[in-house]
């Protein structure tokens, strides 16, 4: 395997890790309306991602920078490509940010109740969106000779995008509400495992709708093989958590993002922008890519450092294990 | 095309709009999270609540900013892409590189230990607690560095090689990129200018509550280390900047005679820096001037008998070199921001020494007026920062990298004004909004004053202070 590929995966790695992590930050503050009663149990439910969404979000700034060094023209038309899509992007994730450290500045409800919209919009918003680029990717897009982007937003706004959107807000949803059920106690949890049960037939039948159009439109046997384990594990997920196993669920529905986020990458490879109007404008791997000299530094940089990354990125979970209560929110004082 | 939609001209407004308002929260992050570390410190070996009170109080405005530095900073990522595409295909070999380290050695670490700090309040042991906001706070220099060696290449390219075939600049020698003399130079500047922002904060804060008679004991505390460590950075930032000045008249010569509106190259005596300058905007005709012979030969050669080229014979040198074309910045906007930097910088360390000798031996002035100047170290320490950069980035001009890519070459072709313009309004919206948010917050945070920390625990004598929450 040349660099340029090995990069390819590593930038798949970011994304995979990106929406695991992120995916359940989205699909808890998605799930504000729905699991919460009153103003304690929202306090609840935010701090149950509290010390972690940060470094989360931190995975697709990473990833991006990756994808900047790595593949300079795949990063250059991507984001100039999807230009209004990312913007939305962007102006919600700065909407949730500031809202987890300013929601609790003032104790007046009005003032409460403007970040709560901000965090379920803003969660919402890039949970759908991201879903729709990636079908975009993978499906193709129109680009002249230079490789640059010729349609505008509705271009991406097609059925299979948008397929692709409702299959990530759905699946984000699930696993968020899975963790809240894995990490809150008492009333909280029960909500949590009974609504991951009702969010979880819906999403099987999106997910399993979107995976048999990207395999019978695109697939390989690699896709096969990773969607299958997808779809196994979002079952078993499903399963586990109505027999009340949040974790060994949690654990699953974790499987199954990674699983399908990687089958995506499959069907990409060896392109990483398909060109849908001439083949012969592709973005790949190959025309794509820095020098295999930058590649080189990159790799050594990534090889030392991110087993230390993994490291302390696991110890603050593990620091943070303990379930969040309502009567820990309620003795503890706001910072 | 109607002028005002086009690409170019929004996008380098936006650029500089969402640039400059990054770099607002960032020295306060890179200063504040330091001082925070150092109370915290001083609290753990000495178990003195009042360290104890400045550790809570800094920590919650450091906090209520750090959020505005993160999410204003995923917008500076992607913009590259979004709106400078040629550029990103242009440099992305050499330029990724830093911005990529800077990703996975310093966010990462800056992000994951934060939380850990917020959240480990008697979760984890009072020394690791401790080295969660160290580990934060070298994140923060960490990724400081990597940002500035990455600007640095645009100021000053080193380290690549054309290739002519793919059109692009191609990495040889990560070494060297990393150790750009302008990085070198550029890094103690703002390092240092940003513990001034952090001083200024200090300084305010604690000026505020003492002009009311309140909190005494630990705003006197913070006055005095504010004074301090203004003294102290400031010359520090102003030895550093001497250097930088250097680095860059051997690197972009045309800066420097946009800095000082010299038309024609000046020798010895004639090479005086211009105080203060009334005259036409554009400094091409002086009605009046206060000027100090030498000091600009100095201040460019670190002798007395230097020339500085002028910008008359650099234009004549760069349409030779470069073919045709303005090579010279807009000279109002440099000879100004130049001097607005440089002025306040040494006004704030003449402001510091004058507190400290006011407030010497523990007195407190009674003149609200002493105060009153006092409480604007903060704001006008941020714009000595905003104006440096502004100043920087606008000396480079027309060059995105300096002698290899023009501005104009840089942006997306495929991107549509009226795309640009929607995105414009959205980020002045989004970003005056939560101006106006965060400043409240910051301002109701220095109102409430230093946190009451209670009684000790009766067994060990010391503080436990209680997890927090959001
Ligand atoms: C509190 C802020 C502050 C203060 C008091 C100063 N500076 Fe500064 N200066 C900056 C904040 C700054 C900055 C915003 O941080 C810049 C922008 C780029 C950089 O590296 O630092 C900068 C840039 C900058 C540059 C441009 C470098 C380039 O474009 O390549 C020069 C020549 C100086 N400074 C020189 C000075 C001197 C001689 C000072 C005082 C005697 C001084 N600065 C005080
Ligand atoms: C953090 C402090 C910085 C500030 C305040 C700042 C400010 C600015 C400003 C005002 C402009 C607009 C100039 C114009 O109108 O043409 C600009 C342009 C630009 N700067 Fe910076 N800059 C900073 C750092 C950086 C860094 C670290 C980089 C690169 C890593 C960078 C890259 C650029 C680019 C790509 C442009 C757009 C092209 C242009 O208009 O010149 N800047 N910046
Ligand atoms: C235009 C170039 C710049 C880009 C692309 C950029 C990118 C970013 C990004 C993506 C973040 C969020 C990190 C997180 O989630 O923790 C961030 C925050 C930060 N950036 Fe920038 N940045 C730029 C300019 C600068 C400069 C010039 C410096 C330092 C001299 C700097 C220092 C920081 C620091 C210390 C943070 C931490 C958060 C905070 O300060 O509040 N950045 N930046």
């Amino acid at each position: 395997m040349d660099l340029a590929t090995l990069w390819f995966w590593i930038v798949a790695f970011m994304f995979v890790g990106y929406f695991v992590l992120d995916g359940f930050d989205f699909g808890v503050g998605m799930s504000l309306p729905f699991l919460a009663k009153d103003d304690t149990d929202k306090r609840v439910l935010i701090n149950t991602i509290g010390p972690v969404w940060d470094l989360n979000e931190t995975w697709v700034i990473v990833a991006g920078a990756a994808l900047f060094a790595a593949f300079p023209e795949w990063y250059a038309s991507l984001f100039s490509g999807f230009y209004l899509a990312l913007l939305l992007i962007l102006l919600a994730l700065i909407a949730r940010g500031v809202s987890f450290e300013y929601r609790h500045q003032r104790p007046d409800s009005q003032w409460k109740n403007w970040f709560d919209w901000m965090i379920i919009v803003g969660s919402a918003l890039p949970a759908l969106l991201w879903g729709v680029a990636f079908a975009n990717i993978v499906q193709g897009v129109p680009l002249d000779a230079d490789h640059n982007f010729t349609g505008n937003l509705l271009t991406l706004l097609n059925p299979y995008g948008l397929l692709g959107g409702l299959t990530t807000l759905l699946l984000f949803f699930t696993h968020g509400v899975v963790f809240v059920s894995l990490k809150t106690d008492g009333e909280i949890r029960e909500r949590a495992r009974r609504l991951a049960v009702r969010a979880g037939i819906v999403t099987v039948v999106v997910a399993a709708g979107f995976l048999l159009w990207t395999g019978l439109a695109f697939g390989t046997t690699w896709f096969w093989i990773l969607a299958a384990v997808a779809a196994v594990a979002l079952i078993g997920s499903w399963f586990l958590n109505f027999r009340g196993l949040e974790g060994a669920s949690f654990t699953l529905m974790a499987i199954t993002i990674a699983a399908a986020v990687f089958a995506l990458f499959a069907v990409l490879f060896p392109d990483v922008l398909p060109a849908s109007n001439d083949p012969a404008n592709s973005l790949t791997i190959e025309n794509a890519s820095s020098t295999p000299y930058t590649l080189t530094v990159m790799s050594w940089t990534a090889l030392i450092f991110l087993p230390f990354i993994l490291g302390y990125q696991a110890w603050t979970y593990w620091i943070f294990r303990k379930r969040v209560t309502r009567a820990d929110i309620e003795a503890a004082p706001a910072h | 095309m109607n002028d005002w939609l086009d690409p170019l001209l929004l996008s380098r407004w936006q650029f500089g709009l969402t640039t400059v308002y990054h770099f607002l929260f960032v020295p306060i992050t890179i200063g504040l999270v330091v001082a925070v570390a150092i109370f915290q410190t001083a609290w753990v070996r000495s178990g003195k609540p009042v360290y104890l009170q400045l550790t809570k109080f800094f920590g919650t405005i450091f906090l209520i900013n750090f959020a505005m530095g993160v999410v204003t900073g995923i917008v500076q990522e992607f913009q590259f892409g979004m709106n400078w595409s040629e550029y990103s295909r242009y440099v992305g070999d050499v330029f990724g590189a830093p911005l990529a380290f800077e990703g996975l050695l310093a966010f990462f670490l800056e992000a994951t230990f934060i939380g850990l700090w917020i959240f480990g309040w008697n979760r984890l042991p009072q020394k690791v607690h401790l080295a969660t906001i160290w580990l934060t706070a070298i994140g923060t220099i960490l990724s400081a560095y990597f940002i500035l060696a990455a600007n640095a290449f645009m100021q000053n390219p080193v380290a690549y090689q054309m290739n002519e075939e793919r059109g692009r600049a191609e990495l040889v020698n990560i070494w060297e990129l990393l150790t750009n003399p302008v990085a070198l130079a550029a890094f103690p500047h703002t390092i240092f200018a940003s513990f001034m922002v952090g001083a200024g904060l200090i300084i305010s804060a604690a000026a505020w509550h003492l002009a009311r008679n309140q909190h005494l004991e630990s705003m006197r505390k913070a006055l005095k280390f504010g004074l301090w460590a203004m003294v102290v950075s400031g010359i520090l930032t102003s030895l550093a900047g001497d250097q930088l000045s250097l680095t860059m008249v051997a690197t972009q010569p045309m800066k420097m005679a946009a800095a000082e509106a010299t038309y024609d190259t000046v020798c010895g005596a004639n090479a005086s820096f211009s105080l203060f300058t009334l005259g036409t905007p554009d400094g091409s005709t002086e009605l009046f001037s206060i000027r100090v012979p030498y000091l600009l030969s100095f201040l460019s050669t670190h002798t007395f008998d230097g020339c500085v080229e002028g910008l008359n014979d650099l234009q004549a040198e760069y349409s030779a070199l470069y073919g045709p074309g303005d090579y010279t910045p807009i000279i109002w906007v440099t000879y100004w921001s130049f001097r607005w930097m440089i002025g306040l910088g040494v006004a704030h360390i003449l402001v510091a020494l004058v507190g400290l000798w006011v407030t010497r031996k523990g007195r407190l002035p009674k003149q609200r007026w002493i105060w009153n100047v006092a409480v604007w170290s903060f704001p006008l320490s941020l714009l000595a920062m905003s104006v440096g950069w502004i100043f920087t980035e606008m000396g480079r001009q027309p060059w995105i990298v300096f002698s290899l890519l023009k501005t104009e070459s840089a942006v997306s072709p495929n991107v549509s004004g009226l795309d640009v313009l929607i995105s414009l309004i959205a980020f002045t919206l989004i970003y005056g909004i939560l101006a106006v948010v965060e400043v409240r917050l910051i301002i109701r945070a220095i109102r409430k004053g230093p946190p009451d920390v209670g009684e000790p625990d009766p067994e060990t004598g010391r503080h436990e202070p209680a997890t927090t929450v959001y």
